[in-house]
């Protein structure tokens, strides 16, 4: 990634940001809880990359979320920079631990096994009282830095912190997808075995993708439970976890700017479709991804792409 | 004791009702290596078909027999228009690609299906207790039980039997295992993979279809009732191995039971056992209990 590149994206979030007071709230709301999925499909690229599919990632999504909930609760923590450092390292940890188990599988049973990791947690989540059962919790207001902005403020804050979040994440996931560990995922897409014979493993390969994957889902469940002021055990469910795949066959695996865009449009779709149709969002959403699938497999990101593909040579992109 | 045996009939009861959705998944996954999602679709519009005949039926106090014909009749009628208009519109065009994103094609039309469902349904709940009533009960050791799910275990059964007949002693169950192990080899020695596509999925889908058509009498027919299911035959088919029909009543058997078991004796960990159970098989038979390994390819 080039400094110019870096300096456009930093000014394209500045202006975001600038531009907040200006905006209605429900706008505001809107996008900071469309950047808290973009974050989570980030991590879904990195996995995609490799050809691995969770179908549970709401598992991360949901471990950061009530992180933050019961953090509030039971040890009073309300400032947000430091809930949401909690969530991502709760978030990684998990990943770390399941990763020895679930860093072995491939294909569907990667799928698999991660969906019905996914729905231990919601299991537990439904059945628990202390983890408030169905209803979920609600979340506290969080302070940042011992400021505590109230009303439209806050919702400001939030943003403004889901911009810092996302502007991290850009810079992050696309240095690892440039590097070395980060261009070997097409390889074990490809071919696995192969990599292997480079002397390189894959099983811990992939153990390390799916940290970082979960440690952004963390990040993303932190940014919806704040943005929400609400958990509850919804955000473990398949689908909530079908939600975020679909974002990312939207979007494509291409860039990480694709992801946030999807996430963006997935919201922007959601609303209207709920809107014009109340009954009937879901006929709407699967459309969409069907046509997607069926017409733009790679993505829409993908068309970005293949115009830049296609123009006249300019120098290395 | 008691809690014994009562763990024992009612995991029994609903192993025979997961075999069913089960066996449907398992065939299609096996034969045409897709992951059928709207297989819940299936189901759910089985259920709501089979409520809507039992209400027509009963109401008009025919005799009771011909109530389970009507279930019957309904689940296929479903099954059959469903699984054609799904499998010659949509899945005909992506035969040959990558698994996933078969599986997130199904997704889709799950998502579609779930909704479709509403507009021709409604949003209210429907009851269909008659055949479930009619069929009267009486009590082993203490202990109520249906005579209609007795012969829910007893259709499981039967289902089980046949469907391994038609597997190994007839002409189409021989074509059909050819094709499982090798599609382009049976394509090759003449066995016409795409008919064969077409009855599979179709038999499939009335299976679904039929799960979701038993399942009514017993339940209160409520929107949604798809999601649970598919996410609960996944785990059977997993545990048992995909694609295997063995596979599925093994794997029905063990969630039924450890799902009785649960509700028996720790009711909070009703969901969580249920997929307990699933990841601890996985860890030790990655490919589930009755599943070929496959081969690695260099």
């Amino acid at each position: 990634m080039t400094g110019l590149r870096i300096l456009l994206g930093a000014a394209i979030l500045g202006g975001l940001g600038a531009a907040a007071p200006f905006t209605p709230l429900w706008l505001i709301s809107l996008v900071t809880l469309a950047m808290s999925t973009g974050l989570v499909v980030c991590g879904l690229i990195i996995l995609w990359r490799g050809g691995l599919v969770p179908f549970g990632q709401a598992l991360f999504f949901a471990t950061g979320a009530y992180t933050v909930a019961l953090s509030g609760r039971w040890f009073g923590v309300t400032d947000a920079f430091l809930l949401i450092a909690l969530a991502v390292t709760m978030a990684a940890l998990v990943a770390f631990v399941v990763g020895f188990l679930l860093a072995q599988y491939r294909e569907i049973f990667f799928a698999m096994l991660s969906l019905a990791l996914s729905m231990i947690l919601y299991g537990v989540l439904v059945k628990s009282e202390t983890l408030g059962s169905t209803d979920g919790i609600n979340v506290a207001q969080a302070s940042f830095f011992g400021m505590k902005p109230r009303g439209p403020g806050y919702t400001f804050a939030l943003f403004w912190l889901a911009l810092g979040m996302v502007f991290s994440a850009w810079l992050g996931v696309s240095a690892y997808l440039g590097s070395v560990a980060g261009q070997l995922a097409g390889a074990i897409r490809d071919n696995e075995i192969r990599v292997e014979y480079l002397g390189i493993s894959v099983t811990r390969l992939v153990h390390l993708k799916l940290t970082i994957s979960a440690a952004l889902a963390g990040a993303g469940g932190a940014l919806a439970a704040l943005s929400i002021s609400h958990v509850d055990p919804q955000m473990a469910y398949w689908t909530t976890s079908g939600g975020f795949v679909f974002v990312t066959i939207l979007a494509g695996a291409a860039s990480v700017p694709a992801a946030f865009l999807g996430a963006l449009l997935f919201e922007i779709v959601r609303t209207i479709a709920v809107a014009l149709l109340p009954g009937g969002w879901q006929l709407i959403l699967g459309s969409v991804l069907l046509l997607t699938i069926l017409f733009v497999p790679e993505g829409l990101g993908s068309l970005m792409i293949r115009k830049r593909a296609t123009a006249p040579e300019k120098g290395a992109a | 004791m008691i809690t014994v045996i009562a763990i024992v009939t009612d995991g029994l009861v609903y192993a025979a009702w997961l075999f069913v959705v089960a066996i449907g998944l398992t065939l299609i996954f096996g034969v045409m290596k897709i992951l059928n999602v709207a297989h819940g679709a299936f189901y759910a519009f089985g259920a709501y078909a089979a409520a809507t005949a039992i209400g027509l039926y009963f109401d008009r106090g025919w005799p009771v027999v011909g109530g389970y014909l009507a279930i019957a009749t309904a689940a296929i009628a479903i099954g059959l228009l469903m699984g054609y208009i799904l499998e010659r519109v949509f899945l005909r065009r992506v035969y040959g690609k990558d698994e996933v994103v078969v599986v997130l094609i199904t997704y889709a039309l799950f998502l579609i299906l779930e909704d479709v469902l509403i507009l021709i349904w409604g949003t209210d709940g429907r009851s269909a207790y008659q055949p479930y009533t009619e069929a009267g009960s009486f009590t082993v050791g203490g202990l109520p039980l249906s005579v209609y799910d007795i012969g829910l275990v007893g259709f499981a059964a039967l289902l089980a039997i046949a469907a391994s007949y038609t597997i190994k002693k007839t002409t189409f169950g021989r074509l059909l295992t050819a094709v499982i192990y090798d599609r382009e080899t049976a394509a090759a020695f003449g066995v016409d993979v795409s008919r064969v596509y077409t009855v599979t999925f179709l038999v499939g889908a009335v299976l679904g279809a039929l799960g979701g058509a038993l399942t009514a009498p017993k339940i209160s027919v409520t929107p949604g009732l798809g999601v649970e299911v598919i996410v609960l035959a996944f785990a059977v088919v997993a545990i048992g191995g995909m694609g295997s029909m063995e596979g599925a009543l093994v794997g029905a058997l063990i969630v039924g039971l450890f799902r009785a078991g649960a509700v028996h004796l720790i009711p909070q960990l009703e969901l969580f056992s249920i997929y307990a159970v699933m990841a601890l098989v996985l860890v030790f038979r990655p490919q589930g209990l009755f599943s070929r390994a496959q081969p690695r390819k260099i």
